[in-house]
Order: C-alpha cells, then structure tokens, then sequence
C-alpha cells in the first residue's frame, strides 16, 4: 500500500471556524515521511493557518516541485486542488495557474535542493515577477530522498552523515529574496509553531510574493552532531528578531503590545499584523539595514528569525502590472474574448 | 552581347543581395506587394542571416501567374547590391538574365559572363546627389533600386505610390523623399535602357479573395480568435514574431474598453522550461494558454512535456523549426524536430503533432490546437517552420465562422461533481481512453491532486505494478481516439498512379508544382500530404495503395520516413527519401530530379524488358 487515506471521523465538540468546519477539514492524507520530520510540523502549522483564516477549502491551490518538501502538499487542505509538478519547477506552474485565475490562495511548498539548486532561476523570477503567491521552503540543507548529500542551504563547515564537511558558501533563501525585491520575507523553525502559524497566515493575506524560509530538521540525514541544521544545532542557534502576530479581519487589536514596541501593519483586505521587535537591532521595514544584520549574525552562526522584511502594499503584483480584470481570465466569457468575423476582415485589410 | 531572351511575362524570379540593416525589407516588401496588388500571384523568400547589421542578406521575388508558392529554383534577374557577395550573386543568374548592379563603382573584373544582360545604374551617386546624411543616403539607395526595377518591369509606380501612402500614414514626409527615390531610378532606367525588358509584369486579376501574410502572423491571430488568454514565451528565431504578433493583436482587440483592463496575459519567461510550465500551469487551471519556441526550446520542455501527457494537461505549442542540431543556423528553415516532438521526453511518451503547409492553414490549426488540446487533455504542438512562420504567403483570405464555440473537453462544473458519488481523475466512464477533469476553485469534492508519480486510476499516488499500468495501458486507448480526431491528411490521388509522394509541411508547394512538370513529362504521380501525428486512417490505405513511395521532406534523417515506418505498416522498401536540408526552402526543381533519378532508370529497364531495378 503506497497510498493511505486518513479517516475524516470528527469529535463534535472540535471547535469550528466561521465556515463550520474543524481543523480536520484541512487535514489531507496521511504522511509517509520519516517519524520526527520537521516537515510534519509545517505541514501542521499550514493546517492550523488555513483554519484559522477560514480559507475556502477548493480555493487554496498547493503546488510543489520534487522532493521530500514537496510531497507534503498531498498532506493539507484535501479539498483544494494539488499539482506535484517537477523538480525545481513549481514556480512556473504557480505562474501559469495563477495568471489564469488570480482569484484563487496560492501555496507553494518546495525545499532547500529544489528552490535554491535546479529551482533557483524559476525562484528568482516568480520574485520578480511578484507572483501573489505564499512560497515556503522547508530548509534541511540536504537531499533526503537520494540519501544524505548536500544542498546549496549546506552551511560552510556543517558535517554530513557519512562525515563529509561543506566547504562551499551556501545560498541563503531570505537574503536572496530581499536582494530581488521582495516584499514579504520570514525565517522560522519547523519547531516553533508558535512564531510559524501566524507567519503563514501574514504570507497568505500577503499581496505579492511572500517568502517563508522554515528550517525543518532532516531527522534522518542532517540531524547528527556537527551539522549545523539538526534540531540541537537549530534550537540553540534560531534568534527571534521580529514576532508577528496575525489579526484577522474581524478582530480588534487588543492592548497585548506595549506602544513603542509593536508596528501594525495592515494588509490588503483590511487585516492586519502586528509586529513586536525581539532584537532592537533589526528593523523589519528597511531592507538595507535588514540584510546588513542579518549577514552579521550569520557569522556568529546565529539565524534570525521572525518576519524579517515586510513592505505592504509598497509594490504591484503581477495582474495588477499586467493590467488584466478583476474576474480570473478563466472565467471570461468567449465571447469577450474571440473578436468574431467582422473584426477579422478589418485586420485582414492590411495584408491585401 | 547576350543572346535576347524571349518575352516571358508574370514568369521569373527576382533576387535582391543587400546588406543586412539598410532597409532592404522595407524595399522589399513594398516591391512585392506592388506586385500583388497588380493582381499577380508572387511569392517573398528572406534569406536573412543571424545579425543585426552588416551580414549579407537575400529576398527571393517570384512572380508566378500559375499561383505556385514554391522556389523556381532559378534566378532571372538580380540585383546586386552587396559587394561582399557580388562574385557568387552574378554567378547565380540563369543563362539569359539580367543584373541590376551599382555602376557608382566600376567592376568590370565581375562582368565576365557574356550570357547575362548587365544593367549598371549609378545608385550611390543619384542618391548621394540628392539625399543628405550617410544613413538616408544609405536607405535610399535601396529605395531607389524599387524605381529601377519598377522601370524594367513596368511596375505601375502609382501601386507603389499608395502603398508608401499606406505603410507612412502617420509620416507623409516620408512618401515624398521615399518616391523621390524610386522616381530617380525609374527615370534613369528608362533613360539608359529599352525598358521594359523581355521578362516583365501584367495587370492580372489573380489574387482578389487573397492576403499576402506570414504563417507565424497568422497562428497568432488564430490564437487570438480561439480564445486564448495566457501567453508565455522565452524570446527565440523564428518563432518571436508570432509572440509579438499576439501582443500587437490583443492590445488591438483585447483591452476592455470600458476599464482598459486587458484580456489576456503575456509573460515573458526566463527561460523556455519556465514558458512551458507556465502553458502547463494556466490549462490546468482553465485558460486557453500558449507558448511558441523552436528546436532549442523544445529540447528544454522535454521534461515538462513527459509531465503533461502523463498528468494529462492539456498544452499548446508552437514549434517554428529551424535549422538543427544544436543552435544550428537560426535563420534558415527545416524540418528538424519531427521526430523529437513526436517523442518528446523520457518513458513512453507520445504528443499530438500537427503540420501546418502555409500560413492560410497556421491560423485554422492554431484553432484546433486548443480544441484538441483540451479534447485529449494533453500538449498538442503545431510544427511551422522558418519558411512559413517568416515569409509572406500568398493565401486565401483567412475566414472566420461567428457559430465556433471552443471545445474545452471534458470538464466537470460544480453541479455535475455534487451528482456524483465521488469525483475520480483518471477514470475511463466513456471507453474513449479520456478521464473527466475538474478546475481549481470549484467544490471540495472536485478536488485531486496532479502529478508526474506513479499513479492509479483514482488519482492516488502507487508504485503497485499493476495499478500503475491500468493508467499507461488507458493512455494508449486516448492515443486511438486522437487518431480519429486530428486533421486527415491531404491527399490528391487523380493521378491514380502506382507512384506516390508523401510529404508534411511546408514541401506543399515544391511538390505541386513538381507534380505538374512531371505530369507535362508524361508522368503521374499520386500525392498525400500527412497533416497531423498520430497518422489519421487514410495514411495507411493511401501507404498501401501504392507501389513506390517518395517521401519529401526537409531534413537530412529522414524522419517523416522514420514515423511512417514505426508507426504504420508499410513496408520500408517501398519508401525512397528525396532529403533537403540545406536551410534554403525546398525548390520543384530538386523534386523533378529527385523522382526522374529514380524513375527514368526503371522505364528505361521496363523498356528494355528487364525487371525494374532498384536504387535502394
């Protein structure tokens, strides 16, 4: 058996979101990944965000290129359609898809190998393009499923299972993200829920491309003394710079923030995030000096984390530069859309 | 002097050498379509090479009041503009022609050949003595070569005169300095020589109901008409002008006038791995989407090609071939990527092919891409090539029927999801080897998963033998109803002869016209043109029918030969390749002689009672 369904047998006292349904209606099928995978808690966090939005089953749209990452889009939100597409491949068909009905909650889950290596140029593109999109990589600095060799997330000294060192600089996700422009970029821990689920609810309210770099311990290839992404090395080493907390729509922010300490920031359809700065150095809004700190702490060996560099609303998304209509081009009518025989003569007066 | 040639009138072929980036197109385009206008049938080659300034470049103009599209194969007149080139291009003149040259500068080393009419016209000098600034001087000496031929050949300089009119509606300036051009070398023609010559033009009426219009032109306005709305593309020759064609129309006719919101999506891909996935990504979810290549990007969407006809998302591509392998000679023209498009990618892979012959049938089979497309829920490429995507044709006017709907195949909407006791993807309910789908956005319960893994019938992920090969073995039934879906093939049996030509693409007019002189010889042929891969059912009868098969194609491994072979049951000895591959479009002429070298020996053997014998 290569394929197990979960059973969808729900406790009645499970609390429900505004649609009526529980986090088992966000639940998809069950995980082969090795037990322990830092992949499962993102997996979780995805389940728990998208419940907590109340997004619309069917319109959330998981895609996913090659790998152990990208398998996991089988395991939410079974009721939204899925694309396992190929290796490092996903962010055009996330482009295509979304060019075609911009109407519907994109998330892309990629890893380490098929976002930063055979991914890299389609990853850069779809920032460019600011592709209205929640992309995440769930970070192991490995290849788990050929067994153990390095990705370009590999830090310079980190150790492989069979004892191999890296010794080449490794490309890192956030600092590349906010070097091509974007607009949303977080770091996080596959261990902390807490800082994680709110972050992906921000990435999905997030108009244009956001970016959620999770480091997601390989408890099979990469979780041995002397590598630097095992979840001992991870929890000593993660520093929280800026916690994000989500406020839905509906909510008001109560008086949880100290004035002076938290920056609201709101988003597109009128939610709102609030950021509290953990590390008075870093300042979310200013991607100079943002990326400055970051690379300083990098070598001390320290990842910050939290939402790291957010602009809303700074920047147009694709459809919005393209210029096309509100309604998904899917769902024109054709007769909007094939000019008809009289208009055909009139261009064809020009080849005469 | 020369011997005078015998008047031939809307008979010849004219070729112009310039060099590239002087504004030689314009010159030529305008010559030709005065032509056209005169009601004369004329066929454009451009022989342009792979620069942007200063490389030789030829245009081929055959004036032909038979209607033939193809090359002669001859060159009557030529206008050698190039001194780069001078030497080869006066060699290339028929016995009995003429050469227009630059007389500014003496060549008389170049004049050698005594069966050739040379017709030095000071081009340089009349310009630069009336035009001001190198690069005017430099343009104009092209324009005024149209004035010198129009003289030779009693072009009506009125035609000329609106055209100019119409290309410069918005700058009027520049019909004026442009007719002062054309007039100094009409005037001087007719001064200097007997004008017109033997070869010349008449008025015909031969080309109402007919657009003089590029193939690559056209499949963009057959994807406009079809209803397409995602564009993706990496910029590649020969296939850019059909991308930048569906812009320039959609702009026109797609923009909402009321929000100046623009129908359609047009994006520029990094690469062709990322135009491909972006196709792939757009039909999975419901738009009719594109993208136009050539070889080199073909190669590249091998792999997601392997993924949509295993997932089963329908795609539409445009392979414009050039010249192969590798980058090749990216502006010359062949027919290259049979053979990969059929195949394309790993594991047993198949793809609907069609095979446009001009460009009247690029924007009919644009249409029926997407239909077939979304039909059979998998890539359908349309194999143009360098010569009918970058050359103007003489076509008939394209129609367009205001009653076609498109066919977007088999797709559930909500309500016939929720009548369902469960939605599976794959599943085979109509015996016709295609599944139902479903969009994204739709209900809960229309909601699979895609993917390039192993899969079974239900949609779920396997690596169970047998679930795995009930799916594969279903792809073959889908590949059978394909065959009685795509276009038949073109096929001329009047000859009722024992010998056929089978051919695909842009051989169409070579071998028509080649059928013509054979026939004249005494010899008929019968002729099948092959318009789409999988063969549809009258191949194999047509196939079987005869005895002696040439097979025509533009390509050195005889990959149209190759198909034929594994793809049906003819048998191998009866095909004999005619191979043309030298990036110039196939002439009649080379089809003549390919087909007498292999019959002329066999009636000389039948003649002589000996059994025919065989060239192998």
């Amino acid at each position: 058996m290569t394929f197990i369904a979960k059973p969808k047998v729900a406790h009645p006292s499970l609390p429900k979101n505004s649609l009526g349904l529980t986090r088992r209606d966000y639940e998809g099928a069950l995980s082969t990944l090795c037990a322990g995978c830092g992949h499962d808690s993102i997996t979780a966090a995805i389940v728990e965000a998208s419940w907590a939005l109340a997004l619309e089953p069917q319109n959330v749209v998981k895609l996913s290129g090659i790998g152990c990452s990208s398998k996991t889009t089988a395991y939410f939100v079974s009721g939204g359609h899925g694309f396992n597409s190929v290796h490092g491949r996903m962010p055009s068909i996330a482009m295509g898809a979304n060019a075609a009905n911009r109407s519907l909650t994109y998330i892309g889950v990629s890893g380490d190998g098929d976002t930063l290596s055979i991914g890299l140029g389609q990853f850069c593109h779809a920032i460019r393009r600011n592709l209205n999109m929640l992309y995440i990589i769930e970070n192991n600095g490995v290849y788990g499923l050929t067994k153990g060799q390095f990705s370009a997330s590999a830090d310079v000294g980190t150790r492989a299972k069979k004892g191999e060192t890296n010794f080449q600089p490794p490309i890192d996700s956030v600092l590349l993200a906010m070097t091509l422009g974007a607009s949303f970029v977080a770091r996080s821990f596959s261990g902390d829920r807490r800082q994680l689920v709110p972050l992906i609810q921000a990435g999905l309210k997030h108009q244009g491309f956001a970016l959620i770099d999770v480091l997601s311990p390989c408890v099979t290839f990469n979780d041995h003394e002397g590598s630097t992404k095992s979840y001992a090395y991870t929890r000593e080493h993660y520093e929280p710079a800026v916690h994000a907390d989500f406020v839905p729509l509906e909510r008001e922010i109560t008086a949880d923030y100290k004035e002076g300490e938290t920056l609201p920031v709101v988003m597109h359809d009128g939610s709102r995030i609030v950021l509290r700065k953990l590390d008075a150095a870093y300042d979310p809004t200013n991607r100079v000096t943002a990326a400055a700190v970051i690379q300083e702490r990098m070598k001390a060996g320290e990842y910050l984390t939290g939402l790291l560099l957010v602009e809303e609303g700074a920047q147009r998304e694709f459809h919005e530069i393209n210029g096309t209509p509100n309604v998904p081009l899917n769902s024109l009518a054709f007769e909007a859309l094939s000019p008809g025989a009289r208009a055909l003569e009139k261009v064809l007066a020009r080849y005469r | 002097m020369p011997q005078s040639t015998a008047t031939r009138v809307n008979d010849f072929t004219i070729k112009i050498a310039t060099v590239n980036g002087t504004g030689s197109a314009s010159a030529n385009t305008l010559l030709m379509k005065s032509i056209f206008r005169s009601g004369i049938p004329v066929m454009g080659k451009n022989y342009f090479p792979s620069n942007i300034q200063g490389l030789p470049t030829w245009y081929e103009i055959r004036i032909t009041r038979d209607g033939y599209v193809a090359r002669s194969g001859q060159v009557d007149i030529m206008v050698a503009m190039n001194a780069e080139t001078y030497a080869r291009d006066v060699r290339e003149v028929a016995a009995g022609g003429y050469l227009v040259y630059d007389s500014t500068w003496p060549r008389p080393a170049l004049l050698k050949r005594e069966d050739i009419t040379a017709l030095g016209v000071p081009l340089a000098q009349l310009c630069n003595e009336s035009f001001n600034g190198v690069r005017t001087r430099i343009l104009m000496k092209n324009i005024c070569y149209v004035g010198v031929l129009a003289a030779l050949l009693d072009l009506d300089l009125e035609r000329i005169r609106e055209l100019l009119a119409e290309t410069y509606a918005k700058k009027p300036q520049l019909v004026e300095s442009n007719m002062k051009a054309i007039q100094l070398g009409y005037d001087y023609a007719r001064g200097a020589f007997a004008c017109p010559l033997p070869l010349r033009v008449e008025k015909m009426a031969n080309t109402a109901g007919h657009i003089m219009i590029d193939g690559n032109t056209a499949a963009a306005l057959g994807c406009v008409f079809a209803g397409a709305t995602v564009a993706a593309w990496y910029p590649i020759t020969p296939s850019t002008s059909l991308m930048d064609a569906f812009k320039m129309f959609s702009d026109r006719m797609r923009v909402d006038p009321a929000s100046g919101r623009k129908n359609f999506a047009f994006i520029q891909a990094e690469d062709e791995l990322a135009a491909i996935g972006m196709v792939i990504g757009a039909m999975w979810n419901g738009a009719r989407a594109f993208t136009a290549t050539s070889g080199p990007g073909i190669s590249l969407m091998n792999e997601f090609l392997g993924l949509a006809y295993y997932a089963e998302v329908p795609a539409v591509i445009f392979d414009i071939q050039r010249v192969g392998p590798s980058t090749g000679m990216p502006t010359r023209t062949q027919q290259g990527d049979l053979m990969e498009c059929a195949y394309a990618s790993h594991g047993d892979t198949r793809h609907v092919c069609l095979y446009p012959a001009n460009a009247e049938e690029c924007f009919y089979m644009a249409v029926q891409a997407f239909d077939l497309a979304e039909r059979l829920q998998t890539p359908v490429m349309v194999l143009s090539d360098l010569d009918i995507g970058m050359n103007d044709w003489m076509c008939r006017d394209l129609k367009w029927d205001d009653n076609y709907r498109p066919d977007r195949g088999k797709v559930l909407g909500k309500a016939e999801v929720l009548e369902l006791k469960k939605f599976y993807r794959f599943l085979d309910l109509d015996d016709d080897g295609i599944p139902y789908r479903t969009l994204p956005g739709v209900h809960p319960k229309a909601a699979y998963f895609t993917r390039g893994s192993g899969h079974t019938q239900y949609g779920a992920y396997t690596e169970d033998s047998a679930e795995y090969q009930v799916v594969l073995d279903r792809l073959l039934r889908k590949w059978a109803t394909a065959k009685r879906l795509v276009p038949r093939a073109v096929i001329d049996a009047t000859a009722g002869a024992a010998t056929g030509i089978v051919s695909v693409g842009s051989c169409d007019g070579a071998i028509r016209e080649a059928i013509d002189v054979l026939k004249r010889r005494g010899i008929g042929v019968d002729y099948m043109r092959v318009r789409s891969f999988p063969f549809s059912e009258d191949v194999e009868r047509f196939l079987a029918a005869h005895e002696l098969l040439f097979v025509v194609e533009q390509n050195r491994d005889a990959q149209l030969r190759s198909l034929l072979a594994l793809e049906t049951a003819v048998e191998k000895s009866k095909l004999r390749s005619l191979l043309h591959y030298s990036g110039l479009p196939i002439s009649s002429a080379f089809i003549v002689e390919g087909v007498l070298a292999e019959l002329e020996p066999r009636q000389l053997a039948t003649a002589q009672g000996v059994k025919g014998g065989r060239s192998g």
